[in-house]
């Protein structure tokens, strides 16, 4: 495997609280290379999104980075300071946000964001930053960018909204795009045209993207690789179609069942009983341990740790010593 | 943009002819103008007479039509104290009251705005707790307790400041009395802005701290971050900006308070304005001046509304409408 461009190993997240300290992230690891697409799923809560905020140094305080080391190519940016992660931002790792419609200042044209984006991070003209600007909106599919690019964000609809936050998180060519739920927010109807502008757009430059999201339908589609969360933990991580196929972890089996197929017309979908345990309150051993059909005694007391199940494909579950598969 | 106008400046003249006709029911029904005027040995065919003269007979509506008529014109009659016209009265009051107005107003938006940008973006600092605290002590203290309160300190203890009046003024060219121009006129200033202003000031430094708390949680500023945007351009190109919608609209509605609110101010520290004339009118029951006086605070605030709204325009984009709305 060639370099990754970005490594996580051993993040921790946690948010001081009044009633004790919640771990957000407990030691999660994970690789992406170069042009790489890594999917990122899990629940609501199960620390997708965390993850993304601490690649790029966003957390809300007072959450805070509470051990494990994030590499950036040979940086070290989890302990960067303040100003050096602040260049690094845009330039080197860009950001897509959930919501389109609340992501851009309503007081600003789309011109003066884009222009101002640049230029923050290269040393152009005005002018030469207003041609980029263009060429970018047109790259994402703006109609007539050249017209459009001075309208303000309340001239766009939710789909062209989102191709403007793609265009300015790629306005200085970053190398990594963390993309957090992309989608949600919008139309079903033009999801899939966002997700292919993004996928495409970040192929062209080479930038590598973690896509965050739900979808699981979007991780078989887009995704080279995924991984699954729960609970702040990893889960599984392999490359999209082993991981689809062969499930080495009973929660990641558990997600592959509950989405709907046309091929397989089952009359109930699978659900995974219960639901993901709050923060402060995840059971001693594997945290999906009482959900778990197959759970052992074992699982109760010791948690299991992220160990390689095939090439390229990692499970943290006591079932996957012994081979058994999920498909 | 036009047709709003159109309808805000209709609005604003309908307000008008409300505050007039209280005005008007102050002229008719607080006490008889007739009795003001005229001397005890009047006879009544005299009084009879002069009412028919005046007017005072006919309906309501042609009354309150010529009194409107009048106002329009800056005619409010004759002040029974004084014997001046009123108009005039008030014209050459106003100077003192306008300077006094607008340097407590400005310097109530300037610091303002500053410290509560400043407490807002240093949250838990030392300076911040301190600013937010002495701010609970301007919210909570009446007006004339500050004023009697910096007189004592700075004009009886340290004597650094004159205690009251207007000091030295030069009368411009056009009959604008002005204090800025003399020593002793800026002097006199400072301690009846502070009074008249710190209030304000408090009000529009907690608004600007929780707008602006509100804005630096929105996503286009986490967005703007995750852009690699500096501190500087997110805190005051996107945030501040986005803060100043509210703000503008409520240090508007203040610059109209400070102007109406100055009678206190202007009673202690003696301060020669229309509030002061004011309050000398209402002991004396000279309704041609209380009268006018409503009137022209009324406009004042009518006119500032106007403005403010059409400010919103220059600020928000998402208000001009002409554009046509969203397209796709």
């Amino acid at each position: 495997m060639t370099k990754p461009l970005l490594s996580v190993r051993d993040l921790v997240v946690e948010f001081p609280t009044r009633r004790g300290t919640l771990r957000a992230l407990d030691g999660v690891s994970f690789d992406i290379a170069p042009g790489e697409v890594l999917g990122m799923v899990g629940e609501s809560g199960a620390g997708k999104s965390i993850t993304g905020a601490a690649i790029i140094g966003l957390i809300e305080p007072p959450g805070r980075i509470a051990g494990g080391e994030v590499w950036l190519g040979d940086t070290r940016i989890d302990q960067l300071a303040p100003e050096a992660m602040r260049r690094l931002r845009g330039r080197r790792i860009g950001m897509v946000f959930q919501d389109p419609l609340t992501s851009l200042n309503p007081l600003y044209t789309i011109a003066q964001q884009l222009i101002e984006t640049i230029r923050t991070h290269m040393d152009v003209s005005e002018k030469v930053a207003r041609g980029r600007a263009v060429a970018l909106l047109d790259r994402v599919g703006i109609p007539a960018a050249a017209r459009r690019i001075d309208d303000y964000p309340h001239h766009f609809s939710g789909g062209m909204r989102q191709r403007v936050v793609i265009a300015l998180a790629l306005a200085a060519e970053p190398e990594l795009v963390i993309a957090d739920e992309p989608t949600t927010a919008l139309d079903v109807s033009v999801q899939a045209q966002i997700i292919d502008v993004l996928k495409e757009i970040c192929a062209e430059r080479g930038a590598a993207v973690m896509l965050i999201t739900h979808d699981m339908g979007v991780i078989a589609e887009t995704a080279d690789r995924v991984a699954v969360l729960y609970a702040g933990r990893m889960a599984e991580i392999g490359p999209v179609r082993d991981v689809i196929l062969a499930a080495r972890h009973p929660y990641t089996a558990g997600l592959m069942g509950s989405i709907p197929t046309l091929q397989h017309a089952a009359d109930r979908l699978v659900q995974i009983p219960g639901a993901m345990p709050r923060l402060d309150a995840i059971p001693a051993g594997c945290a999906f341990n009482p959900r778990c059909p197959q759970v052992m005694d074992r699982c109760l007391s010791a948690r299991p740790g992220l160990k390689p199940v095939a090439p390229n494909h990692a499970a943290a579950c006591w079932l996957a010593d012994t081979g058994v598969t999920h498909g | 943009m036009l047709a709003y106008i159109i309808r805000r400046i209709v609005q604003s003249v309908l307000v008008m002819l409300a505050v007039a006709l209280v005005s008007f029911a102050l002229f008719r029904y607080v006490g008889d103008p007739i009795t003001a005027m005229v001397g005890q040995e009047t006879s009544l065919e005299d009084r009879a007479a002069l009412r028919e003269n005046l007017g005072l007979n006919d309906p309501f509506v042609v009354q309150f039509a010529r009194f409107v008529g009048n106002a329009a014109q800056g005619e409010f009659g004759i002040s029974y104290r004084l014997q001046q016209p009123v108009m005039e009265l008030i014209l050459s009051r106003l100077p003192a009251t306008l300077e006094l107005a607008l340097i407590s107003g400005l310097a109530a938006f300037v610091f303002g705005v500053g410290a509560g940008v400043y407490t807002a973006l240093r949250r838990r600092g030392a300076l911040s707790t301190a600013i937010m605290t002495l701010s609970l002590i301007g919210v909570s203290l009446p007006t004339f307790l500050i004023g009697v309160l910096l007189i004592w300190i700075f004009a009886v203890e340290l004597q650094w400041l004159p205690s009251f009046g207007r000091g030295d003024t030069v009368v411009l060219p056009w009959g604008w009395e002005t204090g800025f121009l003399t020593q002793s006129g800026r002097a006199s200033l400072i301690l009846p802005a502070i009074t008249l202003g710190l209030y304000q000031m408090t009000l529009i430094m907690r608004l600007v701290r929780a707008e602006m708390l509100e804005v630096l949680r929105t996503d286009y500023i986490k967005f703007a971050r995750a852009r690699g945007l500096s501190n500087r351009a997110v805190h005051f190109g996107h945030a501040l900006k986005n803060t100043l919608v509210p703000v503008i609209t409520i240090t508007g509605l203040q610059l109209g308070s400070i102007i109406a609110f100055a009678i206190i101010t202007e009673t202690v520290f003696q301060w020669p304005g229309v509030g002061a004339l004011f309050i000398n009118s209402v002991r004396v029951v000279d309704v041609p001046v209380m009268s006018a006086y409503l009137v022209l605070i009324a406009l004042i605030f009518v006119v500032i509304n106007l403005i403010v709204d059409l400010l919103y325009y220059a600020v928000d984009p998402r208000l001009r409408v002409e554009r046509g709305g969203v397209r796709h």
